[in-house]
C-alpha cells in the first residue's frame, strides 16, 4: 500500500503560503481566482464534485440515522418483541428480511444493530486518534530520546496482530450477565484500541517530522512562542491530514473487527444487538435459513465499504499530487 | 548481509521481551479475576485456581511473575488446556493442515492476484482496469466470515461443486474452497499493489529505453517492467505467508478444518481460555519471527537494497 504521508506532506506549504501572505498583509495571489484557498477549502471543493464521496457520504448519513434514530426505519416495531411461532420463517411481505430463531423480525433487528456496530467503530477510532495523535506529535516534535522510547513502545504494540490481541483481552474479560450496552461496547473498544493506536502514532509522527522544521515553525519560535503553542497552532493543524485519511479508512476496519470478534462469540454479547452478534447467532442455521445471516452481513459489508470509499475520496482530495 | 542479520536479531530481543510482557499483562495482570472464562461456562474449581496460582506464580511481585513466565516460554511450555494437554502438542498436531492450506492460498494469490494486477495495469483506465479496482474494493470491504459463508453456501451447498466442510484428514480438493476464501483479501491487495507498481514502472525511463532499442512489447513488459514491479509484491506475499501459517481463525472455523486457526476457534467456542492464551502466544511469536525472516530475505530478492 502506498504511504499517504509522503505525498500529503507536500500539501502543507499551501497553507503556509496563505499564512505568509496574510501576515505580510499582501493581497492574495491573483492567479488563484481572487481569493486565498487553504488546503481544507480546496479539499472540500474537490470532495463535493467526487461521485464516490457523495455516494459514501449519503450511505454513512443513513447508517448514522439508523444508529441514533432506529425508529425512523422500523415502523414502530420493537426488536425485542418476538413471537416464537414465527421462528425462522423466510422473508415475506410482512417481514422483509424474515424471522430469526426466536421469532424476532430480522429487519428490525438489523436496523437496531447499526447502533452498537457504529458506536464501536466511532469510539475506537476516536480513542486511537487521540492517543495516536498525541503520542505521534510528541515523538515527532521533540525527537531524540523521547522519540526513540515512544517508537520502541509503539513497535512492541504494533507487533501483535489486532485480532489476536483482541481475542486475548476479551478472553480474559468475559461478560457477566448484568453488563449494559455501554459496558459491552467499552470492553470491545478497549480490546481494539489497546493495539489500534500504533498505526495512527506512526502516521502522525512522520507527518509532524515533515512539518517540524518548516519556515513558519521557525518563525513562530523566533517570535517567542512556547512549544505547546507551536504544536497547537502550527504543527498539528498542518500535519493532521494523513491522520484523518487513515482514521476514516480504519473506522470501517474497526466495524469489521468488532463483527469478527462478535462472530467468534467474544465481542458484544446478546442481548446487545449488533450485526456481528446476529451473524454469530445465525451461523448455526446457515443450511436451513440463510436469510438470517445474509441480511445483517449485507448491512455490515455496505457500512465497511462506505467508510473505506469515504477514506479513499478524502485521500484523493487532500493529495495535491493527484489533482 | 551477515552484520545486518545479526543487528536485526539483536533488535528483535527487546521487541520479543516487550511483546511477551504485554501478552502476560493482558492475560494475568489486568485488574479483574484472572480465572474468569478459563474453565468453560462454570467458574474454575478452587483446586485448579490454587494450582494455576502456584504455576504462574501469581502471588509473587509482577517482575518475578513475568521472569518465571518467560522461563516457561523459553522451555517451550506455553501452558495446558483445562483437560491437561500441552498446548504445544496440540499446535504441532494441527500444523500440517494449516501449512497445506497456506500454500494453496499463496498459489491463488500469486496466480490470480498478480495476473489481475498486470492485466489492469496494461489496460489502465479501460473496462478491465475498473472491473479489477471495483471488485477488489468490494472484496476488501466484506469481512472474511461473510465471504466464507457466502462461498460455502453457493459452491458447497447450492451448487455442490466442493464439499462444504472438511474432514479430519483433508485432500487438496477439499481444501480448494477454504484456501480461496483465505486468499481473497490478500489477493485483492496483491492485485492493487501489482497494478500500482506496474503502472508506475511502465512510465519509467528504463522501459522507454528498452522500447527504443527495439525490444518487442512482450519482452519489454515481461522482462523489464513486470520483474521490477514484483519486488514489493513478493515482500507482501512473504509476510502474508507468515500470517497464514499462524492459521486463519475464521476460515478454518467456518470450514471445520482442524488446523491451528480451527484449534483457536474451537477453544474460544468452548471457552477454553487457557488454551486460547497459549495458542495466541505461540502465534504472535511465529508472526514476529516470520516477519524478521522476510525482512532479511528482502535483500536477497532485490540487490539494490543495501544494508548499511
Amino acid at each position: 500500500m502506498s504511504d499517504p504521508n509522503a505525498s500529503l506532506a507536500a500539501a502543507a506549504p499551501e497553507t503556509v503560503e496563505k499564512e505568509t501572505y496574510l501576515g505580510a498583509d499582501l493581497p492574495p495571489e491573483a492567479g488563484k481566482g481572487g481569493q486565498s484557498r487553504s488546503l481544507w477549502s480546496d479539499a472540500w471543493r474537490e470532495l463535493r464534485s467526487s461521485k464516490i464521496f457523495v455516494i459514501s457520504a449519503v450511505l454513512i448519513v443513513l447508517f448514522l440515522i439508523m444508529a441514533f434514530f432506529p425508529q425512523v426505519f422500523t415502523f414502530g416495531k420493537d426488536p425485542y418483541t418476538c413471537d416464537l411461532t414465527k421462528s425462522r420463517l423466510p422473508p415475506s411481505s410482512e417481514a422483509w428480511f424474515g424471522y430469526d430463531t426466536n421469532g424476532c423480525d430480522v429487519y428490525t433487528r438489523t436496523i437496531y444493530g447499526a447502533k452498537a456496530s457504529i458506536l464501536v467503530g466511532v469510539l475506537t477510532t476516536v480513542f486511537c486518534m487521540l492517543v495516536g495523535g498525541f503520542l505521534g506529535t510528541i515523538a515527532g516534535f521533540f525527537g531524540g530520546w523521547t522519540d526513540a522510547i515512544l517508537s520502541r513502545i509503539t513497535d512492541i504494540f504494533f507487533a501483535i496482530p489486532l485480532l489476536l490481541g483482541g481475542i486475548l483481552v476479551l478472553t480474559s474479560f468475559p461478560s457477566g450477565d448484568s453488563t449494559t450496552l455501554f459496558q459491552e461496547v467499552g470492553k470491545v473498544v478497549l480490546a481494539l484500541g489497546i493495539l489500534g493506536w500504533t498505526a495512527m502514532t506512526r502516521i502522525m509522527r512522520s507527518s509532524v517530522i515533515q512539518v517540524r522544521n518548516a519556515d513558519f515553525v521557525v518563525a513562530a519560535r523566533a517570535l517567542g512562542a512556547s512549544n505547546g503553542r507551536i504544536m497547537r497552532k502550527h504543527v498539528v493543524p498542518n500535519s493532521l491530514a494523513p491522520l484523518i485519511v487513515v482514521a476514516t479508512i480504519s473506522l470501517g476496519g474497526y466495524i469489521g473487527a468488532e463483527a469478527t470478534l462478535s462472530f467468534l462469540g467474544l465481542g458484544l454479547q446478546p442481548p446487545v444487538i449488533s450485526w456481528g452478534t446476529m451473524i454469530n447467532e445465525a451461523q448455526k442455521y446457515i443450511r436451513v435459513s440463510p436469510h438470517m445471516l445474509f441480511f445483517p452481513a449485507i448491512f455490515l459489508s455496505v457500512a465497511v465499504l462506505s467508510f473505506i470509499m469515504l477514506g479513499d475520496a478524502v485521500r484523493e482530495a487532500l493529495d495535491p499530487k493527484l489533482r | 548481509m551477515g552484520r545486518y542479520t545479526i543487528r536485526r536479531l539483536l533488535q528483535m530481543i527487546p521487541v520479543i521481551i516487550g511483546t511477551t510482557f504485554l501478552i502476560y499483562a493482558m492475560v494475568w495482570a489486568l485488574p479483574g479475576d484472572p480465572f474468569a472464562g478459563k474453565c468453560g461456562d462454570r467458574p474454575c474449581p478452587p483446586s485448579y485456581v490454587a494450582e494455576m496460582r502456584a504455576k504462574f506464580n501469581l502471588d509473587d511481585p509482577l517482575p518475578v511473575q513475568y521472569g518465571k513466565y518467560l522461563g516457561n516460554l523459553v522451555q517451550g511450555n506455553f501452558g495446558e488446556s483445562f483437560s491437561g494437554r500441552s498446548v504445544l502438542d496440540e499446535i504441532t498436531q494441527a500444523f500440517p493442515v494449516t501449512f497445506q492450506l497456506a500454500v494453496l492460498a499463496i498459489i491463488f494469490e500469486i496466480v490470480i492476484g498478480i495476473g489481475a494486477g498486470v492485466l489492469a495495469a496494461l489496460r489502465r483506465g479501460k473496462f478491465l482496469d475498473n472491473l479489477v479496482l471495483i471488485s477488489t474494493l468490494i472484496v476488501i470491504s466484506i469481512p472474511v466470515f461473510v465471504i466464507g459463508y457466502l462461498m460455502q453456501y453457493v459452491f458447497g451447498l447450492k451448487l455442490g461443486w466442493f464439499p462444504p466442510t472438511v474432514g479430519a484428514d483433508p485432500t487438496v480438493y477439499e481444501l480448494i474452497l477454504p484456501a480461496f476464501v483465505l486468499a481473497s483479501l490478500s489477493l485483492a491487495y496483491v492485485a492493487r499493489l501489482m497494478r500500482g507498481n506496474l503502472t508506475e514502472n511502465l512510465r519509467a525511463d528504463y522501459v522507454r529505453t528498452a522500447t527504443a532499442k527495439g525490444l518487442s512489447r512482450r519482452r519489454v513488459i515481461g522482462r523489464h517492467a513486470v520483474r521490477n514491479s514484483l519486488i514489493p509484491v513478493v515482500t507482501f506475499i512473504g509476510a502474508d505467508f507468515g500470517a497464514l501459517l499462524g492459521g486463519a481463525i475464521v476460515t478454518e472455523g467456518i470450514f471445520n478444518i482442524r488446523g491451528i486457526g480451527g484449534l483457536l476457534y474451537l477453544s474460544i467456542r468452548t471457552r477454553e481460555g487457557a488454551t486460547v492464551v497459549g495458542v495466541v502466544t505461540v502465534l504472535v511469536l511465529v508472526f514476529l519471527l516470520v516477519n524478521l525472516l522476510v525482512d532479511i530475505l528482502y535483500g536477497a530478492i532485490d540487490p539494490r537494497i543495501r544494508y548499511e
